[in-house]
């Protein structure tokens, strides 16, 4: 399991991908709701999609992205729409950077799963349709080539290509600065969150 | 960009400044907590070497892990007394008000937080857990958060976020006898899909939605999530101040004259714009129920199946998938469908309001023959008074058990789960594969009062042959 969790500005991400195909993959089954029975996040890595897997263990002829051993040190992940639909568990993003996961590739994400990504330092980047597809079918290939992505230029090589991806300014920001652990900048606006109290009618008996 | 929409005056209310990278710092004025997602927060803040900013604004209960069969402490499995000993200690310690287990009070988060008064209209309403857009029905904005955010709150009281646009679903209409709000938001998620809702606040309004109570915005609120909208809500109106008038946490005497005036000002105005808007006509609705792993995946109940060319192209791999996981036929009636688990309860469908409801179809009948059926409290107030009215001697007479407030089969995070392949008649919010405790278990989702048919009948029913 991965350990060097991202820490301060994050630029460049280089490693093999795993391909997750499919839709509306909800947290759920990133990580079932039993593994969140714990007070601290340290053993998530080995429970990522465990029913998932589970259910794919004793088939010949099919295995999990999470299990081929080829995708053992894999960095990246590339999937489809609304990655991280329901439940609001940041065990899930968890999950996926215990497991060795550092920035998710995708069509679209869910909201709150994107921003428990971000906490984390852990890119989300949006591409096409079209692109995605390129990038899971190279990324299959034997042996795995590496990618490279690139959050200045917010493109990724790999294979000889190159696609561009998609985040939005503030986001971008945030993770090249080291910005995205972002509780100091909270506390430090001491004034400012006093004033905003000192306004809202319903902390001041509604005077 | 929306303008004089109730979402906008509450973000410029409560727009602490603008971050470096483009963010708004946004003040939370109610921390709703829980027992799973906050160890961990604590642990961080503690690391920080932080207080918590605003304990009184901090609310804690415990509702996920609690068992409903018997509450005695310490609990049998040991790692749900672990959270539960955890968020007690850690209450005790920052000074946090925990309506626990036997004090009256505690119950589902999103139940207790609205029946105290703590919810009211105009307020930031944070929690980590997806189904805190609940509270929107008061006119709160509402939303869930992860754990790292939740160490914000309680470190500033406050988040970074982006602004939101607004969508407005306007319901004309009303809800025919026998269809209920989950069959309302059941048919706007079928509708629009579980991907429309992402990066939008959905404002629920029109005559379909002043209609209803407290308890069925709610249930419209909390589904918003499961049409991908982070945060839904309601504009307060006579409805909203009835429902908190005299609750414990609102305000009394001449601070509540002040509060219905400011709440007033808060509604959306007559001439306010919106990113997008949808029409939904209620009048039209059948009871709904989903057949697939996603809550989009929803029918009338007097439907088939959808047969493949029906489906979207984009919406075909997840459909066969959802086939093959249900093991039910397309172009087959969803009526009829054999159940072996009833469950009434949750935090979209746990209240007084959906227990009377399935009270009136279990009423005189008997669960049938191999179903295992079982009613769970929103919360102890809501258990206290549906005793007061009879209501666990009726559902007990017809066959059901009557349990302790919690979580319960909504999410298996206690003893309340599936097994093996087993078919649930559910009146919680998620059908996704695995959801109640089984790798393999199905979920149908559907109203407290289809949940209590499907109990007398064994199989999926059109409730309004029982009711007529």
């Amino acid at each position: 399991m991965a350990t060097n969790f991202p820490n301060g500005a994050i630029q460049t991400i280089t490693g093999r991908a795993v391909v997750l195909s499919g839709n509306d993959i909800d947290t759920d089954r990133i990580i079932p709701a039993r593994f969140l029975k714990c007070v601290s996040f340290d053993g998530l890595g080995d429970q990522v999609f465990a029913d998932d897997r589970k259910e794919l263990s004793g088939n010949k002829n099919a295995i999990h992205p999470f299990d081929i051993p080829e995708n053992k040190d894999a960095n990246l992940l590339f999937t489809n729409q609304n990655f991280g639909c329901g439940s609001s568990r940041e065990h899930a993003p968890q999950a996926l950077m215990r497991w060795g996961i550092r920035a998710v590739i995708a069509e679209s994400f869910a909201e709150i799963f994107f921003g428990n990504c971000l906490a984390l330092g852990i890119p989300c980047l949006r591409a096409n349709h079209q692109t995605i597809s390129e990038l899971q079918t190279i990324a299959s290939e034997s042996p795995r080539p590496i990618f490279s992505l690139d959050l200045a230029n917010l493109c990724i090589h790999g294979g000889g290509r190159n696609w561009n991806l998609e985040l939005g300014k503030g986001e971008q920001k945030m993770l090249l600065s080291g910005r995205w652990n972002g509780t100091a900048q909270l506390i430090n606006n001491q004034e400012a969150l006093v004033k905003t109290a000192a306004a809202l009618p319903y902390l001041n008996n509604f005077n | 960009m929306s303008a004089g929409t109730l979402y906008d005056k509450v973000w410029q209310l409560h727009r602490v400044a603008e971050l470096a990278d483009g963010a708004t710092q946004l003040f939370i004025g109610l921390h709703l907590i829980h027992e799973v997602t906050s160890p961990q927060a604590f642990a961080g803040i503690r690391e920080l070497g932080l207080k918590v900013r605003h304990p009184e604004r901090t609310v804690a209960t415990v509702d996920h892990i609690v068992p409903t069969s018997s509450q005695a402490r310490p609990f049998a499995d040991p790692l749900a007394e672990e959270m539960l000993a955890t968020l007690e200690r850690n209450c005790k310690e920052f000074g946090i008000t925990l309506h626990g287990l036997g004090s009256g009070r505690q119950g589902i988060v999103h139940v207790i937080a609205p029946e105290l008064g703590l919810t009211q209209p105009g307020m930031t309403v944070a929690c980590g857990d997806s189904h805190t857009s609940t509270h929107g029905a008061f006119g709160a904005i509402a939303f869930g958060i992860g754990t790292s955010q939740v160490r914000d709150v309680l470190a500033s009281q406050s988040l970074a976020m982006a602004k939101l646009k607004v969508r407005r679903i306007w319901v004309d209409g009303a809800l025919q006898s026998g269809v209920y709000a989950k069959d309302l938001v059941l048919h706007i998620i079928r509708q629009m899909g579980v991907q429309e809702g992402v990066g939008y606040a959905h404002e629920f309004a029109g005559p379909g939605i002043a209609a209803l109570s407290m308890e069925e915005r709610m249930t419209i609120c909390n589904m918003a999530i499961e049409g991908g909208a982070r945060c839904g809500y309601v504009n307060p109106d006579a409805t909203t101040y009835a429902y908190l008038k005299d609750r414990p946490y609102a305000p009394t005497g001449e601070a509540w004259d002040r509060a219905l005036l400011w709440w007033n000002r808060l509604a959306s105005d007559a001439d306010a714009q919106y990113d997008s808007e949808v029409v939904i006509n209620a009048s039209a609705i059948a009871p709904t129920v989903t057949w697939g792993i996603t809550p989009g995946q929803g029918i009338g109940v007097d439907e088939l199946i959808p047969e493949l060319e029906e489906i979207s192209e984009s919406e075909r791999p997840l459909a066969e998938d959802a086939y093959r996981y249900m093991d039910l036929k397309p172009g087959s009636a969803i009526a009829g469908t054999a159940v072996d688990v009833c469950f009434i309860g949750s935090c979209t469908n746990g209240r007084l309001s959906d227990l009377r409801a399935a009270a009136a179809v279990a009423k005189g009948g008997k669960v049938s023959a191999g179903i295992k059926a079982f009613v769970v409290p929103g919360s102890e107030q809501v258990a206290r008074q549906a005793e007061a009215e009879g209501l666990d001697q009726l559902f007990r007479a017809a066959g059901f058990e009557w349990r302790e407030p919690g979580c319960s089969m909504c999410l298996a995070m206690n003893p309340d789960r599936l097994e093996g392949q087993q078919i649930s008649a559910s009146s919680s919010n998620r059908n996704f594969k695995g959801r109640q405790g089984s790798a393999t278990g199905r979920t149908l989702l559907m109203s407290p009062a289809m949940v209590a048919a499907a109990a007398l009948n064994g199989c999926v029913t059109d409730v309004r042959t029982l009711l007529n």
